[in-house]
């Protein structure tokens, strides 16, 4: 049980866990479909009462947690299935910047001839501040999720390819890469081998705190209104809709505001915990 | 630089949307299109865009905007003030209070002091700029009424509006500013504080203040100042934000507004501008090293 970690990695990973949870349970927790309109249950305040036409014809009470929003969707509906949009992001684009890191870095940290132009790329792409790049590539095609994705990762991969190619530049200096250099090993079958797995523990690290940052990304691109169509419940978009009438209904902004929060949290707790376990030497978080 | 300005410029004439068929309105003909394409050069090959389009910046001129039909450089005259006043405000109230906080952490490492300034520095990175302003926007100006809710003055139009209304917003920017800073700051001073010369200093019997001044704050100021300037790029995020979320008519605004109207010259010269600014100011930390580490000379 010792192993289990410390404290910030407990606490980080079950948040997660929790909003996984919501993501993945989103069906059987939303009490309505949550791009149900109804006109008559406009902009209740949380824990209100409408009634509803159940599918058997009949009307029920249903309480509104959360509170509807101007077209009377269900805010807590929406709020569980916009988890998903989140995690979806969140993950996603950690994984695809790690491994297009990961295989850059491992390049140019390796090639000294492919060194040069990649890491001038690389810091051309970092002059320009992530959510300015991400704004203008979103608006390069029509916003949708693979759009949005992609116009995240773009600005989080030289974060990545830094961080392995300064592990490699380090590693490649080691007796037992020499060694295995003097034994006549091919370079893919070194980097494979001996490079590779040196890199995995700080990259899981980073990929963790890239998909705190993403998380974050897209729901201010959504909040802006240049992400993720309005009409899909995501906790930016949830939050655009309500900025309105804010100083009225704040529920709208107030509830997905504090799940994206908690999740953000949750991801970056863990991401520190992990790194403390992990290697203490990394001690750099930008 | 050279590699900023190419993606820039990639960036927004990849775009699906055609700018020309925007202007030319719902009920333009296809030769009305065609006539605003060829005015505006559209019509051209890319490459030769191009490089018209780095020749004008050379002078100075950012071209005209499709959307606001005037000047780029006109516009962003226009629009730079709020922005300014609000990135320098609160990159002064960052220093004035991650800084101290970050040296109190260390200084009282492992005491609740300590934790609640570690733990406010996660939270202040995982709030979202734009819910830690509406949370501010509901308490200080709706429930409390304390502060006006949203917009912006105009220095001229007066000192007292312009600053009351420069509190929230630049609070709200300040936060995740304040978490990267204080975070910062309190492992480069532990670092220090371990130094031999720090113990020489309390064995001589210099009070702590002093010693934190003179020894330990000189002797860790490098790599704060330097997250500083690496800190910039997520303030120009936040300042995007921010001034959407208090209708502050700035810069972030304007990036915001152009390309929702696909307006390319626009956003174009906006991103171009802040990503100049970031690296000019990341140049400016770097010569700063001087002046806190005699050592280093270039």
């Amino acid at each position: 049980m010792r192993r289990l970690g410390n404290r910030s990695t407990v606490v980080g990973g079950v948040l997660f866990a929790i909003v996984v949870a919501v993501g993945l349970l989103a069906p059987l927790l939303a009490t309505t479909d949550p791009a149900q309109i109804d006109p008559t249950g406009r902009n209740k305040r949380p824990g209100a009462e409408r009634t509803v036409r159940g599918d058997d014809g009949r009307l029920h009470v249903v309480k509104v947690w959360m509170g509807t929003d101007t077209l009377g969707r269900d805010v807590y509906s929406r709020v569980v299935y916009g988890a998903r949009i989140s995690l979806v992001v969140g993950v996603t684009v950690a994984i695809v910047s790690a491994v297009l890191g990961l295989v850059i870095g491992l390049l140019a940290g390796y090639l000294r001839w492919l060194d040069g132009v990649v890491m001038r790329v690389m810091d051309g792409l970092m002059a320009i501040p992530s959510i300015l790049l991400a704004i203008g590539l979103v608006s390069l095609s029509r916003a949708g999720l693979r759009s949005v994705i992609l116009a995240i990762v773009i600005p989080e991969v030289p974060r990545v390819v830094r961080l392995v190619r300064s592990l490699v530049l380090s590693l490649r200096e080691e007796p037992y890469v020499e060694a295995a250099v003097a034994l006549g090993a091919r370079t893919p079958a070194l980097l494979a081998r001996h490079v590779l797995p040196n890199t995995l523990a700080p990259l899981v690290v980073q990929a963790t705190f890239v998909c705190a940052s993403a998380i974050l990304l897209e729901a201010i691109l959504s909040f802006l209104g240049v992400g993720i169509p309005p009409e899909t419940p995501t906790w930016g978009n949830i939050m655009a809709e309500g900025r309105a009438l804010f100083r009225i209904f704040p529920h709208n902004i107030l509830f997905p505001g504090v799940f994206l929060a908690v999740t953000v949290l949750g991801v970056n707790m863990l991401g520190d915990g992990l790194r403390d376990m992990l290697d203490p030497r990394v001690r750099r978080r930008l | 630089m050279a590699v900023v300005a190419i993606v820039v410029f990639m960036l927004l004439r990849l775009t699906t949307g055609d700018p020309a068929a925007i202007i030319a309105g719902d009920n333009a003909t296809s030769q009305d299109v065609a006539a605003i394409r060829e005015k505006l050069g559209l019509d051209r090959p890319l490459a030769e865009q191009f490089v018209i389009w780095l020749g004008r910046l050379a002078r100075g001129d950012f071209g005209e905007s499709f959307f606001f039909k005037k000047p780029v450089s006109e516009l962003i005259a226009e629009r730079v003030e709020p922005t300014l006043a609000l990135a320098t405000s609160t990159i002064v109230l960052t220093v004035l209070l991650a800084v101290p906080l970050g040296v109190l952490a260390a200084w009282r490492r492992g005491t609740w002091l300590d934790r609640l300034v570690m733990g406010f520095s996660v939270l202040g990175f995982s709030v979202p700029v734009f819910v830690i302003g509406y949370l501010l926007i509901y308490l200080f100006a709706i429930e409390l009424a304390w502060l006006p809710v949203q917009g912006y003055q105009r220095v001229r139009d007066g000192l007292g509006g312009f600053l009351v209304r420069l509190i929230l917003p630049s609070i709200t920017l300040a936060v995740v500013f304040v978490a990267l800073i204080a975070r910062i700051t309190r492992a480069s001073v532990l670092e220090v504080l371990n130094a031999d010369y720090v113990r020489t200093a309390r064995a001589k019997g210099l009070a702590e203040l002093p010693v934190m001044l003179r020894h330990v704050l000189r002797n860790a100021a490098v790599p704060i100042v330097t997250v500083i300037g690496v800190g910039i790029a997520v303030l120009i995020g936040g300042v995007v934000v921010t001034e959407s979320v208090y209708s502050i008519p700035g810069l972030g605004r304007l990036t915001v507004d152009a390309v929702l109207a696909r307006d390319y010259p626009t956003v174009q010269a906006v991103i171009l501008l802040f990503s100049v600014v970031y690296v000019l100011i990341n140049l400016l930390v770097d010569l700063s090293y001087t002046l806190f580490d005699p050592r280093i000379r270039y």
